[in-house]
């Protein structure tokens, strides 16, 4: 019976998801895997926060009167460097991914612990951004670009600082066999999570650092 | 990269069963990936490189890097996020989203008169 709810869903969608929730344990109705549908809402609602920081600096980035502004602080060749990390590391998860999806565990975690690394090289590498910044002057309530500009891209560290730590309790979860349900699909929600966080990285480097203000 | 050599690397994957994930989902080859992961370092490098253009070229500047930007976002959603190969309810839970936010915040830029300089 549920095999033959799984082949419905297969035909109406006419794709190749195939909902592991129906095949790990449970049927859903849609013949889709729930915890997936509700990722990529989370991911979908995501837009609408990073929107929201992103247009309000946008507006303020010329506000810098009593303070440093964006062609005086930057410094984009650093911070290209860091948005090639964080663009390997979505390639590195997306092999971890992969690996889970051929039940290779060893690879898996290999994977997870390289991005998480190349994760946590990012946030570092904020971190001495942003150290710099406030040395030259750049506080969080020197101006409104200060104050839109470390919101912006605070928020953004913060997302990849928890993702490094999902990485992380994920290896750990791995390695103590703790997964009760299916494995590929725990993965691939935590990268989901990631390339979602490089992908608001994608916009926030072009639209904050490179377009000449 | 050619829509044939994509479609031949994720046939590849499938034939040699070397990324069959379970059910018999079409999972492309860690190759196609690492081959889109130089596109995205090579389109990196180009935004980058608009740096260190002179400031006459900048009005040529923001429309390429709003291109470029655009290609590196769909390939990494579509590709890596497996958005291409999915259920096209995925898609539309994620795109609406993303939809909504273009549109507001559209709408918030202009009310403040941010496209007038």
């Amino acid at each position: 019976m549920a095999d033959i709810a799984v082949h419905d869903a297969h035909d109406a969608h006419g794709h190749d998801d195939h909902g592991h929730d129906a095949h790990g344990g449970h049927t859903t109705s849609t013949g889709l895997s729930n915890n997936k549908l509700a990722m990529w809402l989370f991911l979908g609602s995501e837009c609408l926060l990073f929107g929201g920081l992103i247009s309000t600096y946008m507006l303020y980035r010329g506000r810098h009167e009593g303070g440093p502004g964006p062609s005086q602080i930057f410094d984009v060749p650093l911070t290209s460097v860091s948005s090639f990390i964080l663009l390997m590391s979505s390639l590195t998860m997306v092999l971890a991914v992969n690996s889970a999806k051929r039940k290779d565990d060893r690879n898996t975690n290999l994977w997870l612990v390289v991005t998480a690394l190349l994760g946590s090289l990012f946030v570092g590498g904020q971190v001495y951004e942003f150290t710099s910044f406030y040395h030259e002057g750049l506080g969080f309530t020197t101006s409104l670009f200060g104050s839109s500009f470390y919101t912006l891209t605070g928020f953004h560290g913060v997302h990849v600082t928890l993702g490094v730590i999902m990485l992380l309790s994920l290896v750990g979860i791995i390695n103590r066999d703790r997964i009760t349900g299916d494995k590929a699909e725990v993965v691939e929600m935590i990268g989901l999570y990631w390339h979602f966080v490089d992908v608001v990285w994608v916009v926030i480097f072009t639209l904050v650092y490179l377009i000449p203000s | 990269m050619t829509a044939t050599s994509e479609h031949a690397d994720v046939e590849h994957a499938h034939d040699a069963h070397a990324s069959h994930g379970h059910d018999g989902e079409h999972i492309p080859s860690d190759v196609y990936f690492i081959k889109v992961a130089i596109v995205l370092a090579i389109v990196t490098g180009l935004e980058t490189s608009t740096y260190w253009w002179p400031h006459s070229m900048h009005a040529v500047a923001t429309p390429a890097l709003l291109i470029m930007m655009t290609i590196k976002f769909f390939m990494i959603v579509l590709i890596f996020m497996h958005l291409k190969f999915d259920s096209k309810l995925f898609s539309f839970m994620f795109y609406t989203g993303l939809g909504l936010a273009v549109f507001v915040y559209l709408v918030f830029l202009f009310t403040f008169q941010f496209f007038r300089g």
